[in-house]
């Protein structure tokens, strides 16, 4: 597979890959990491996200 | 500082004023007495050293992010999905929105972290309406992407409600 690097395009078996995740209330993320030789070349990340802005409204009694 | 997910009170007001049109237009606009049209939202970033909250008012690039292929004032949102309101029972209910399409920052280099992203009306003035955080991230030569909650009572994207 090519990935878009730094360096411009590379084949994704001269680089080492990494991966990572974060999962809590806020968030479901994703992020992935191609390195050459200790150098970071690419990180894409992916937020799926869980929460929103919340807002209570309300109508006031008349009289 | 610190940004801070939340409504943007500003908008909360504005909305009573008709000054949002968000989704699939119904009516005629501020601006045409004869042809209905859409407000355009963006989602811009902010660097996890930014104050972005509930009294944001409008879009600034203060304290954006700069990188690669970002532009500043962000992405356009997909705006097709016209609110819906939904009653709970006789006396409260809901009304919400989401975004119909994830928000994408395409082949991007943003080195310094960013943890949030602020919705706005570029079509009426860059008016602020929401901040949403996430954990702070960088970008090399890759995608940010974010993807939108489900457009339900509970967990879309704007939700506003009477209890």
């Amino acid at each position: 597979m090519v990935v878009n690097t730094i360096h411009g395009e590379m084949d994704d078996s001269l680089l080492e890959k990494k991966e990572g995740l974060l999962d809590n209330d806020i968030e479901f993320t994703t992020w992935t990491e191609y390195w050459l030789n200790e150098e970071l070349v690419h990180r894409s990340v992916h937020v799926t996200l869980k929460t929103s802005p919340f807002t209570a409204l309300e109508a006031a009694s008349i009289g | 500082m610190a940004n801070t997910q939340s409504m943007c009170t500003s908008f909360l007001g504005e909305l009573m004023l008709g000054q949002h049109q968000l989704g699939t237009s119904t009516i005629v606009s501020r601006g045409s007495l004869t042809s209905p049209t859409t407000d355009t939202l963006k989602a811009a970033l902010y660097l996890a050293s930014a104050t972005v909250n509930a009294s944001t008012t409008v879009y600034s690039s203060t304290n954006e992010v700069t990188g690669t292929n970002y532009t500043a004032g962000g992405v356009t949102v997909t705006n097709a999905t016209a609110p819906t309101s939904t009653n709970s029972s006789s006396t409260a209910g809901v009304g919400y929105w989401t975004p119909s399409a994830s928000i994408t920052y395409t082949t991007v280099t943003l080195s310094t972290a960013f943890d949030t992203v602020l919705i706005y009306n570029s079509t009426q003035s860059n008016k602020a309406i929401s901040v949403h955080t996430f954990g702070s991230q960088t970008v090399t030569a890759g995608t940010f992407t974010l993807t939108m909650p489900s457009n339900t009572t509970t967990t879309a994207l704007l939700r506003l409600a009477t209890t």
